[in-house]
């Protein structure tokens, strides 16, 4: 799955900001920390005021604070701002010569992309901060702390 | 374990194993969420689960006195398709106006505690991709797609 431009910056503004709703960034400083282009977040991130996900501070010192429930809001709130990728979004496939070869590779591209879309549904903006802090990726699995057993009550 | 404390802080229901008593409260609570009546299904279940509750079978509930509130089912399973013995959670209720303070996390945690205690170290479910609710419950408890693909046909 390849997400627009528009919707990565989005993302990463809004993850961003959730990690410390008390605090405020400016388009720049956001811009910087991810190597991204100021300009195209700027963008981005008045459409998330519009989407209610963020608050424009005004005035010197101004910026964007995080304005929404991150244990509410997932991944998928914030991609389907910017793009459409749900279960229902026909996937788009060139005019074929031979129609069931068509439908059998967009009933399998189907498939991939509600597997996608259950899992984007799935993740919170706080589920993802706490990802982030566990780097699974690291060591491939999600590392759980090791904890005493517990004495079950009864 | 900072989680676990502040989740027994909201939601003071005790979790313990389900004895024969808990299970009209039990199949209550199901039809509650899942609007299906089965009482037979959760015999077997507890006859099952929690009638011989051994190291590696656990059937958890949270409650007060006959009132059910939440249950979690689990057992270690070993070496289907080649996997190691693992945790294994096939079922988790919790009433619906007792959600989000903390006792559904109580409950996984009891269960890993008894999964821990059982030597394996490592906890999977399988759940229907359009219950976001469950799905989004078990990847805040940290769970991520695992090895495995869950497939199914027909039969005519």
């Amino acid at each position: 799955m390849r997400l627009q431009k528009a919707t990565v910056f989005a993302l990463y503004a809004v993850l961003e900001l959730a990690a410390d709703p008390e605090r405020q960034l400016t388009a720049v400083e956001i811009a910087d920390k991810y190597g991204i282009s100021a300009h195209h977040l700027a963008k981005v991130l008045r459409d998330l005021g519009r989407a209610g996900m963020v608050d424009a501070v005004r005035g010197v010192g101004g910026g964007y604070r995080f304005a929404g429930n991150p244990k509410r809001l997932t991944l998928m709130d914030v991609i389907r701002i910017f793009e459409d990728i749900g279960a229902d979004a026909a996937e788009p496939l060139p005019r074929a010569a031979d129609p069931d070869i068509a439908e059998g590779l967009r009933f399998v591209l189907d498939e991939l992309r509600g597997q996608a879309v259950a899992t984007l549904r799935s993740i919170s903006l706080s589920t993802m901060l706490k990802l982030v802090g566990r780097r699974p990726w690291v060591a491939g699995e999600p590392a759980t702390p090791a904890r005493r057993p517990a004495r079950l009550a009864g | 374990m900072a989680n676990a404390q502040r989740s027994e802080r909201n939601h003071p229901d005790r979790i313990r194993p389900a004895t024969e008593a808990d299970l009209p409260g039990v199949i209550a609570l199901d039809e509650e969420v899942t609007g299906l009546l089965k009482p037979s299904y959760w015999r077997d279940m507890f006859e099952r689960y929690g009638a011989r509750p051994g190291e590696s079978r656990f059937f958890l509930v949270a409650g007060a006195g006959h009132r059910i509130d939440g249950f979690i089912i689990g057992e270690v399973r070993a070496w289907e398709f080649g996997s190691p013995p693992c945790g294994w959670i096939f079922a988790v209720q919790v009433r619906a106006q007792q959600r989000v303070r903390g006792l559904g996390t109580r409950l996984f945690e009891a269960v890993c505690d008894g999964f821990r205690a059982a030597g394996v170290d490592r906890v999977r479910t399988m759940l229907a991709r359009d219950n976001t609710v469950i799905h989004a419950f078990f990847r805040s408890q940290g769970m991520i797609a695992g090895p495995f693909i869950q497939l199914e046909m027909h039969l005519d």
